[in-house]
């Protein structure tokens, strides 16, 4: 497993916006002091004229960002989600979900793989806040493949856009040549038929590691990787109900609002299924190396193989 | 426009913000009237703007940052061709396109979705950075509230906008003194306005807000001045042109009723019979 290459999405999302901006001239590029950070430095070097620092003002960013929408810009704003999603909320939704205008937030060191700044920048409610926006798309891409593929969508898609990426490097796992993103089509990355694991963002790979512990024991795991939260792949996920009758979600972030929440809502209306929501339990996170975070919080492999278990008996 | 037709035609907006409020049983008069004149004056004289052609792209811009004087706004609009005049009666109603605030979306000629104070200012930054970015000549121009100017995101809106020295930008302070709780130097006081908007790199104007001679000067000001945004303080009484609206923060957000809305109209009928006079 040494031999895996790893990449934050963070990474992928300076590059992939520097890789398109030739070929979208109405991008533009907001950031609030974080450039560095979020790695829209990147585009910044590429593209200097067309990236617009904006101080430590969010608030203003977005509102910024919302203006020049409706002259026809593309613009992608940046922050960690925890001021993208959570100090200027209610710009997002009133200055650019409201009036449905062509913005993209691309949110960076989203949920406690943060790591050592602690719980005040470990954003765990960034999903739930952005799905109850009406119109808003809600995207967490697991790798660097994926993140990409996540910009280049939002771009192509005329709406509001909330991309949530990380700090911290993870394993590339859809680095294939027949791989396809489709905005609000879920994948499933193991065919299983006892139980379904749904996962989103970073926790991909670490439920995919799970389901290979749960195959190897003869429960056959089925694993979902959701891209995009909203508008959720209520199809798919409703089939592998039906097919194998429980289902486990797994996400780096509250159990209450986010991917979890979404998949309850769905079944509970759709076909009632029992299911194990694993995230962070209605806590705030605390310092520490993202690994070690990760697996206090039962988030790495080892911590779902072990939820599951339980929830199985 | 020559000041009396300006005149004239600020009075009816005035009507029409009284009877489309009156007609709703709610929103929000006082401020509504006291901008009255501005709104006139920007949509009437100064706007590079055509009812015709309502999304051309070198249009002015223009955000209604204290959104909630969307009567004021309607009215202009619809005297100025964008839509019935009848139509201000709809105001607040259940399926009418005349939302209680700005939307983007439904109003014809609103450039912006607002109402949620201290929210504006950044849009028509944004735009105005557009319109630099892009080598285009079109003006923005932001109307702001006395009251609402304690919100915190208007001066960070204000720091960028002196920062990137938009002289294609214009802030519209409608200085009338009261907001809901009462006068704004008892609630929290934003004064002195001026030296606060110069701090932050703006040309600063006081003018009168109901007199056309100050207002046409302070714009025509407001396109020479280079290197820098500017800021018109207008000063206005709020509720202005009803006599028992004026200053009065109780008018902020009330509707009048059928018998308040008569002795209203009669106040600014008598206003209109007086200017056809001149």
């Amino acid at each position: 497993m040494s031999e895996v290459k790893k990449i934050a999405t963070r990474e992928s999302y300076g590059n992939a916006l520097a890789e398109l901006g030739s070929q979208y001239p109405d991008l533009v590029v907001l950031d609030a002091d974080l450039a560095a950070a979020t790695k829209t430095g990147v585009f910044k070097k590429a593209f200097p004229d067309r990236h617009i620092d904006c101080g430590i003002a969010e608030s203003n960013m977005v509102g910024i960002a919302a203006g020049m929408a409706t002259t026809g810009k593309i613009p992608f704003v940046s922050s960690f989600a925890m001021f993208a999603a959570g100090r200027a909320y209610e710009q997002v939704r009133n200055s650019v979900g409201y009036p449905h205008l062509n913005v993209k937030i691309g949110a960076t060191h989203a949920g406690i793989t943060v790591g050592e700044d602690g719980a005040s920048h470990q954003c765990n409610e960034d999903l739930a806040l952005m799905r109850t926006i009406p119109g808003m798309v809600v995207m967490c891409p697991s790798d660097d493949v994926e993140a990409k593929a996540a910009v280049k969508a939002a771009l192509d898609y005329v709406g509001p856009v909330y991309i949530r990426f990380g700090r911290s490097a993870v394993p590339v796992i859809n680095d294939r040549p027949d791989y396809k993103f489709e905005m609000g089509k879920g994948v499933v990355v193991k065919e299983g038929s006892d139980l379904t694991i749904v996962a989103t963002g970073i926790c991909v790979s670490e439920a995919m590691e799970a389901a290979d512990r749960l195959n190897a024991e003869g429960i056959s795991t089925k694993v979902i990787n959701i891209h995009t939260i909203k508008p959720l792949d209520t199809e798919l996920i409703i089939a592998a109900a039906k097919e194998t009758g429980k289902v486990v979600t797994v996400e780096e972030h509250s159990v209450i609002g986010g991917l979890g929440s979404a998949v309850c809502d769905c079944l509970s209306e759709n076909y009632p299924t029992k299911v194990l929501k694993i995230g962070m339990n209605d806590v705030f996170g605390e310092s520490g190396s993202a690994a070690a975070l990760v697996k206090k919080y039962g988030l790495d492999a080892d911590g779902i193989y072990a939820k599951i278990k339980d929830f199985l008996k | 426009m020559n000041n009396l037709e300006l005149q004239k035609t600020a009075n009816e907006v005035r009507k029409g913000i009284v009877t489309a409020v009156h007609s709703a049983k709610a929103g929000h008069p006082g401020g509504s009237l006291s901008a009255a004149d501005i709104f006139t004056y920007l949509y009437f004289e100064e706007m590079n703007i055509d009812p015709a052609d309502q999304k051309k792209p070198d249009r002015d811009r223009f955000v209604l940052s204290k959104g909630h004087t969307a009567p004021g706004l309607y009215s202009a609009l619809a005297n100025r061709g964008y839509f019935p005049v009848e139509d201000l009666k709809t105001l607040r109603k259940l399926g009418s396109y005349l939302q209680g605030h700005p939307c983007l979306q439904h109003v014809p000629g609103v450039d912006m979705s607002s109402g949620s104070l201290g929210q504006g200012l950044s849009t028509a930054v944004g735009m105005a950075l557009a319109a630099k970015m892009d080598g285009k000549d079109f003006r923005t121009y932001c109307l702001c509230g006395d009251g609402e100017i304690q919100e915190g995101q208007i001066w960070e809106a204000a720091m960028f906008a002196g920062h990137r020295k938009l002289d294609n930008l214009v802030v519209i302070v409608d200085n009338n003194g009261l907001q809901i709780d009462g006068k704004i130097e008892d609630v929290c006081s934003p004064y002195p306005i001026d030296k606060k908007f110069e701090a932050f790199n703006f040309h600063v104007i006081n003018v009168d807000g109901h007199d056309f001679d100050a207002i046409r000067a302070a714009f025509k000001e407001a396109r020479e001045t280079k290197g820098m945004p500017t800021c018109i303080i207008a000063h206005t009484l709020k509720g202005k042109g009803v006599s028992f609206m004026e200053n009065q923060a109780s008018w902020h957000g009330t509707a009048p009723n059928d018998e308040q809305y008569a002795v209203a109209m009669a106040d600014l009928e008598k206003v209109g019979e007086a200017l056809c006079q001149k």
